[in-house]
């Protein structure tokens, strides 16, 4: 029962600012336990969600629930079992690390005797115990991530909201770091919400991931369900590099069907088809002699959902501003 | 690691276990009415008049408010404890400190030595005589050697250490995303500014009184002047009205901190307002009233002056300078009768001598009344303006 529970849900959720608006009908239900990925380009209304769903801004529309508790009317009960990691985390630069999570302890009303051995615990889980009495200006990026993870856990939250955590960290904080956004899936059950525009880092630990773009929600789905519906969906893009790379390849590849687009990526071409092309142009090869140095069918990873998504958003955005023009010059007639 | 995870869970669990008790005790306390009804008629009967009688409280709910009260002054608390901290292991505290210093030992020697030439002169025949009654208020109100006296040294200074102490205070936590840390953390938000706006006043409070008394104390200690009760009650109150103008300043400087982006910003919005009021309201309310009622002429001068007069205090007294600075005067100066201009047929017949501490208190309590609005109204907006406010990361 605790598997299905759905622990978020948005209905309908809306924000305007002005006559922009930053957040569309957002429709999105979190279940208990998950790892949810929240991906889109930057200003794509990733922070408002989640801004809204803390109850820190009001939508214009809509509402949105963590555990029943309503984020905009009931945002204290919300904020008690939700923890937030902010883009770009700050610490009292003045105070040490302990220091700063006592202070989170105070405000969480943490019993004053429970405080101390708390702090050790959490420091130790993070890995930051070396760094506990060092003032947090002294701190790097990564270091600042993981204690902000300390902060959230003060208050053992049911859901954690992460909003752009991997930023500016290197390649190998990065893992650990993601690594330590598993176990706190994993092994304490907790529901993780991790807003990014990092494609590949999210792909590694997200059960599921929503991709939003201008506002809307475009898709949203297990990783390899949006791979396949790309694919079922008549989008194939094949890389090759043969030997020699001549007009005569060109020329054939423009006899194809379905062909849509090709384009040159370094000694690589890049086609794009609405059907699988592998069969005839490894065939064309063998016959004309052709050295086939490179062949993949791209497909079914996150960056080229994102691309594919992207795209037909771009194209509704611009059908929408197009039919809005005609309807704008229509009125003035 | 896997110690502390397992320990964690651990935890949790027991958690999970105290919230269950507690919620089966909420269950327990709805279910009791039930039971008795059940058992016993009689009480059944009483229970249903005594519920007419009183109104339904729900447990839940009183539960709910409990709980609402004790994380208001948990966090509140916290906060509060936390600025004040800030404050005193601060670098700025340090400044402030130095200020006060200065500024208190200079008027204290600028007091001194301005009683001792004015008693030499009168002594010698050579000035005014001088005037021994409410010798103690002189020592803040006596400027001498070009020093300038206490009292008016704390109404042009005094507005620094409030601004010091809150022009960052909002803009700053935004800056180094503090802030929006902080309100996501179960509190309400308005402790935030409250917390910091008392921690910040509690300090004030404590500076005023120590260096006000201080002054006190090192006059006596040199001079050997002895205060009396309505003396040392006019020190008092002229430190009461000092506390509230500085934190007028405070509010002031924490509205600006509220609605600008950088604390340089706010920094330099409130000294431009602090200059404003300091030197050239005054110059722009006399601009004003000579424009209103011109007073070149001999028969302008007849006919306007007492509006010309008039409409400058009225100007200037919107200035909290001024206002402080006029009521500091009326209470460390029981020679002082009016605020207004007097003409010379109210003066007639008037008899000479002191007002008493009453009567002061009644001719300056218009001024601490305004200085209180002006301080809540700047608060106000600040509150109104942080409630509103949508905080995001840089």
């Amino acid at each position: 029962m605790s598997e299905d529970y759905t622990i978020i849900r948005t209905k309908d959720l809306t924000k305007a600012y002005g006559s922009k608006v930053a957040v569309n009908h957002l429709n999105l239900s979190i279940k208990k336990g998950e790892i949810f990925g929240l991906l889109g380009p930057n200003g794509a209304g990733k922070t408002t969600t989640i801004l809204m769903l803390l109850g820190l801004t009001e939508p214009t529309l809509g509402s949105a629930a963590i555990d029943r508790h309503d984020c905009t009317r009931d945002s204290l009960q919300v904020k008690r079992i939700t923890g937030y990691l902010p883009d770009n985390v700050g610490f009292y630069g003045d105070m040490t690390g302990r220091e700063n999570l006592r202070f989170t302890a105070r405000l969480n009303g943490v019993p004053e005797g429970e405080i101390d051995g708390r702090i050790d615990q959490l420091l130790e889980r993070v890995g930051m115990t070396y760094a506990g009495n060092q003032k947090t200006s002294t701190y790097s990026k990564g270091m600042r991530q993981r204690l902000g993870i300390a902060d959230v856990l003060m208050k053992d939250p049911e859901v954690i909201i992460m909003d752009e955590p991997t930023l500016g960290l290197d390649p190998e904080g990065m893992r650990e770091f993601l690594q330590l956004i598993k176990q706190l899936s994993v092994e304490d059950g907790r529901t993780v919400l991790v807003s990014s525009h990092q494609l590949y880092q999210i792909q590694q630990i997200c059960d599921r991931v929503g991709i939003f773009v201008g506002g809307n929600l475009i898709a949203s789905g297990k990783i390899n369900e949006l791979g396949r519906k790309i694919v079922s969906e008549g989008h194939y893009v094949l890389e090759i590099e043969v030997e020699p790379c001549d007009d005569r390849f060109l020329g054939f590849i423009g006899t194809l069907d379905g062909v849509k687009k090709v384009s040159k990526e370094g000694d690589r071409f890049i086609i794009e088809s609405d059907r699988d092309l592998r069969k005839q142009i490894t065939e064309f090869l063998g016959v004309n002699h052709y050295t086939l140095l490179h062949l993949r069918q791209k497909g079914g990873d996150l960056d080229e959902i994102y691309r594919v998504y992207f795209e037909q958003a771009e194209k509704e955005e611009a059908n929408h501003v197009k039919s809005g023009k005609e309807h704008g010059s229509r009125k003035k007639v | 690691m896997s110690s502390p995870v397992k320990s964690t869970a651990a935890e949790k669990k027991s958690e999970a276990g105290t919230k269950r008790q507690t919620s089966d005790n909420r269950a327990w306390f709805g279910m009791k009415p039930k039971k008795e009804k059940g058992l016993d008629a009689v009480k059944e009967k009483v229970d249903s008049v005594v519920e007419k009688m009183e109104p339904q409280k729900d447990p839940e709910e009183e539960a709910a408010a409990e709980e609402r009260r004790q994380v208001r002054y948990h966090s509140l608390d916290a906060l509060y404890k936390k600025e004040l901290a800030d404050h005193i292991c601060s670098k700025r505290l340090v400044i402030i400190l130095v200020i006060v210093a200065a500024l208190s030992i200079a008027s204290v020697y600028g007091a001194l030595t301005g009683i001792k030439s004015a008693m030499d002169a009168a002594a010698s025949g050579k000035g005014d005589s001088f005037d021994t009654t409410f010798m103690f208020l002189k020592l803040y109100t006596t400027s001498g050697n070009s020093i300038p006296s206490y009292m008016s040294l704390i109404a042009l200074i005094g507005p620094f250490i409030g601004l010091i102490l809150g022009f960052d205070a909002i803009n700053s936590e935004k800056s180094n995303g503090t802030l929006n840390r902080l309100v996501s953390q179960p509190i309400y938000r308005d402790s935030i500014i409250v917390g910091k706006f008392l921690a910040s006043a509690t300090l004030i409070t404590v500076m005023v009184f120590a260096t006000g008394i201080a002054v006190g104390a090192a006059g006596f200690l040199f001079s050997g002047i002895k205060p009396d009760g309505e003396q040392i009650t006019r020190v008092l109150i002229y430190l009461i009205y000092t506390i509230v103008y500085i934190c007028f300043w405070l509010a002031m400087s924490m509205l600006f901190s509220v609605f600008t982006r950088h604390a340089a910003t706010s920094a330099l919005a409130s000294i431009a307002l602090w200059l404003f009021f300091a030197i050239f309201m005054s110059l722009l309310a006399g601009i004003i009233a000579d424009g209103v009622y011109p007073v070149s002429t001999e028969y302008q001068q007849a006919v306007n002056a007492l509006k010309n007069a008039n409409l400058n205090t009225g100007l200037n007294r919107i200035s909290p300078y001024y206002l402080y600075s006029e009521a500091a005067s009326i209470i460390m100066n029981p020679a002082a009768r009016a605020i207004n201009a007097v003409s010379y047929a109210q003066l007639v017949g008037a008899i000479s001598g002191y007002l008493s501490l009453g009567q002061s208190l009644l001719l300056v309590w218009p001024h601490l009344v305004g200085l209180l609005a002006l301080t809540f109204v700047s608060f106000e907006i600040s509150y109104v303006g942080f409630m509103r406010q949508e905080i995001r990361g840089n």
